[in-house]
């Protein structure tokens, strides 16, 4: 799960980590009345999306008068904002995060994410601060300092320190970013994050580290004992099939081919879409119906596939451990009869009950194309979205 | 010979009588495992299902002599569940339940590896070995006792590769579930070396999928080790960077874990490589020799 900048800063701030004074604010006179609340005579002022590169689509602003700051507010709220890292559509902007403004020194990256090769959180710091850090570590993989944290003993205070002085700071900012270092440390255990980015942490010129940006994602796995962060869940920065599926359990992406996929299995759910793509078509979605789906979530599958106007067949892989083959079958049957599919359906059964599923499809009486093996449901899949793209 | 469990495997189940640990315990019995009893907290001294019931692991294990555990319970209590298997000295801990918080799995992975006990899971169908021994949620009779050693990140894409050695009749010595979340108990490796080293096992299947570097390990410690012919399959070539396909591990992060780099770490290897993964069962006969 994403949080927001605003959500992030607020976290830092209850931890005692140097970020600005700042609002989220919803309107252009909210936002007015921050600044005048922050008081000074420039502030920053920036959209609150769920995606980066906001600052060179224009969605961040340095505002020397109020007047500024209202304009950008009444220029962003309620439209969209289209980064390197959205679609076209861009993300909806709903609220603006106005700030005091930092005079920069110097920027550097600090970070931290659950490293899979490791199995550690790994800390990451950098001199090259304000750009992509995938870039840094594709072009200057030097210039990238590591702490790997023991999960037995937790971060140290030593392992900041190191950091700090191959970073170069001096004076009072080795205690500050050691404070830092620990603090992001104790808030990525306690709010079970997977990723944590400062970029840019900046020296201000007066000398001090500071937090000018925040990034948190936090596990999905573990929201149900984060209940706080489970409440800054922001459903307008989700696709709205995605947020629909989840509520049924379904996990489902949209991509932008035309046969739409319904498959039992994460893994054979992606190797189906594959298997499309090798045979000349384009899948419109990925969608894992689970291991214990059920009649219902078979027919909220169908509707959100069949929400995506350009999906023209729809293949439906079934292998059945846990889940019948039967279950599945009914469930389609349901859904064609309820919900009205007017595209060609494929339908291949294996495993657990998969004789009687097929049995039951026959009997119907409804034009679904039953697949004889994967490669035949595929191929007939593909034949039916209107041949190979 | 198989890997990790035989016919004289004892088992026992932590999360034994909830509905998930009842209806698998129950197709693991009619399947021959040596299922011996159950850990449920507070229902100690009871039977379930014809067997004894017990409170803790470490009392389970001194009735029973059980050397694996199989784990059903929910996620948040999962990490002290392997945990406690652990510490009454199950050497083999299977873990099914999908949804266990990473920084759990970290603690857990740095606990395992000061042990000699592996584990398998978590968000996996489990073990089986053909015949003798099944623990975890895969259909029972879609396998052969045979000589395909199957490691997979996912279960049905498990079950498609078992379907299609049991179709041509070469059977499995056994399969293995390591699950689809980015910390795992077991990694491809940990497995590969097993296979390696079991006399039954002569030729092996590996189905990765995008997300993490697993493949790439495993590619590099093939390359070096392995001397049985090896079929890889990865799944989500068509899948977009940066998002969650599904399972917690799959996803394309950084420009990193994308599955033509893992096919092309697995062709570095000599891996035999498939880009339908309903070309399993021929490649296997292709580099095997196999009719």
């Amino acid at each position: 799960m994403n949080l927001h900048e605003y959500q992030a800063k607020s976290l830092f701030a209850e931890y005692g980590l140097p970020v600005s004074e700042g609002h989220a604010v919803d309107t252009a006179d909210e936002a007015v009345a921050a600044a005048e609340k922050i008081g000074g005579s420039r502030w920053v002022v920036k959209v609150q999306v769920h995606a980066g590169g906001r600052g060179k689509a224009g969605g961040v602003k340095l505002a020397d008068s109020l007047e500024e700051v209202r304009a950008f507010a009444e220029q962003w709220i309620g439209k969209n904002l289209v980064t390197i890292q959205t679609d076209e559509n861009g993300q909806p902007v709903s609220k603006i995060y106005v700030e005091s403004c930092t005079d920069i020194a110097t920027e550097l990256y600090l970070g931290a994410v659950v490293d899979r090769g490791s199995r550690r959180v790994v800390f990451m710091a950098s001199t090259e601060g304000g750009v992509e850090i995938e870039t840094v570590a594709e072009e200057t993989p030097e210039k990238i300092l590591r702490a790997m944290i023991d999960p037995y003993v937790g971060a140290q205070s030593f392992q900041g320190r190191q950091l700090a002085f191959a970073l170069g700071l001096q004076g009072p900012q080795i205690r500050q970013f050691t404070d830092l270092f620990m603090g992001l440390a104790k808030l990525f255990e306690e709010t079970d994050c997977s990723l944590l980015e400062i970029n840019p942490l900046v020296i201000t010129e007066e000398g001090n580290v500071h937090c000018l940006d925040a990034k948190m994602n936090v596990d999905g796995n573990a929201l149900y004992r984060q209940q706080k962060i489970a409440a800054m869940e922001d459903p307008s920065q989700e696709d709205e099939r995605e947020a629909q599926a989840a509520e049924y359990n379904l996990n489902y992406v949209a991509l932008d081919g035309n046969i739409g996929c319904m498959v039992n299995g994460a893994g054979l759910a992606m190797g189906t879409m594959d298997l499309v793509k090798l045979h000349g078509g384009n899948p419109a979605n990925f969608l894992d119906v689970g291991g214990g789906a059920t009649k219902e979530a078979v027919s909220e599958a169908f509707k959100i596939i069949l929400s995506d106007s350009a999906v023209k067949a729809v293949l439906i892989n079934i292998f059945g451990g846990i889940v019948s083959c039967a279950t599945i079958a009914e469930g389609i049957i349901g859904a064609v009869t309820e919900v009205g599919v007017e595209v060609p359906v494929v339908v291949r059964f294996e495993g657990n009950n998969s004789e009687l599923g097929r049995q039951t499809l026959a009997d119907s009486g409804l034009n679904i194309i039953p697949g004889e093996s994967l490669v035949d449901a595929v191929e007939k899949a593909v034949a039916a979205a209107g041949g190979q793209s | 010979m198989s890997i990790l469990i035989d016919k004289d495997t004892k088992v026992i189940c932590q999360g034994f009588t909830g509905s998930q640990g009842t209806l698998h315990s129950e197709q693991a019995i009619a399947y021959g495992t040596k299922l011996v009893g159950g850990v449920t907290p507070g229902k100690g001294g009871g039977t379930h299902l014809g067997l004894p019931i017990f409170d803790t692991v470490a009392e389970a294990v001194a009735a029973t002599g059980a050397t694996a555990s199989v784990i059903y319970v929910p996620a948040g209590f999962c990490k002290d569940s392997i945990l406690e298997a652990l510490d009454a000295g199950i050497e083999l801990v299977v873990c099914i339940t999908e949804g266990i918080p990473t920084l759990d799995m970290l603690a857990v992975k740095a606990r395992l590896e000061l042990t000699n006990a592996r584990m398998i899971g978590p968000n996996c169908p489990g073990v089986i070995t053909p015949g003798a021994c099944k623990i975890g949620i895969m259909p029972g009779d879609i396998h052969l006792p045979g000589k395909v050693g199957i490691v997979s990140r996912s279960g049905t894409l498990t079950y498609e590769a078992v379907k299609q050695t049991t179709d041509r009749g070469f059977g499995q010595s056994s399969c293995v579930g390591i699950g689809g979340d980015p910390i795992p108990g077991s990694h491809f490796i940990d497995v590969l070396e097993l296979f390696e080293n079991d006399p039954a096992t002569e030729a092996i299947v590996m189905v990765g999928e995008i997300g993490g570097t697993a493949e790439e390990e495993a590619a590099a410690y093939i390359k070096a080790n392995v001397t049985k012919p090896v079929v890889g399959y990865i799944a989500g070539v068509t899948a977009p960077p940066g998002k969650r396909m599904g399972h917690a591990g799959a996803i394309i992060a950084g420009g990193k874990g994308t599955a033509d780099d893992k096919f092309a770490a697995l062709q570095d290897a000599g891996v035999r490589t498939v880009r339908s993964l309903a070309e399993i069962g021929d490649a296997l006969a292709d580099v095997t020799g196999w009719t």
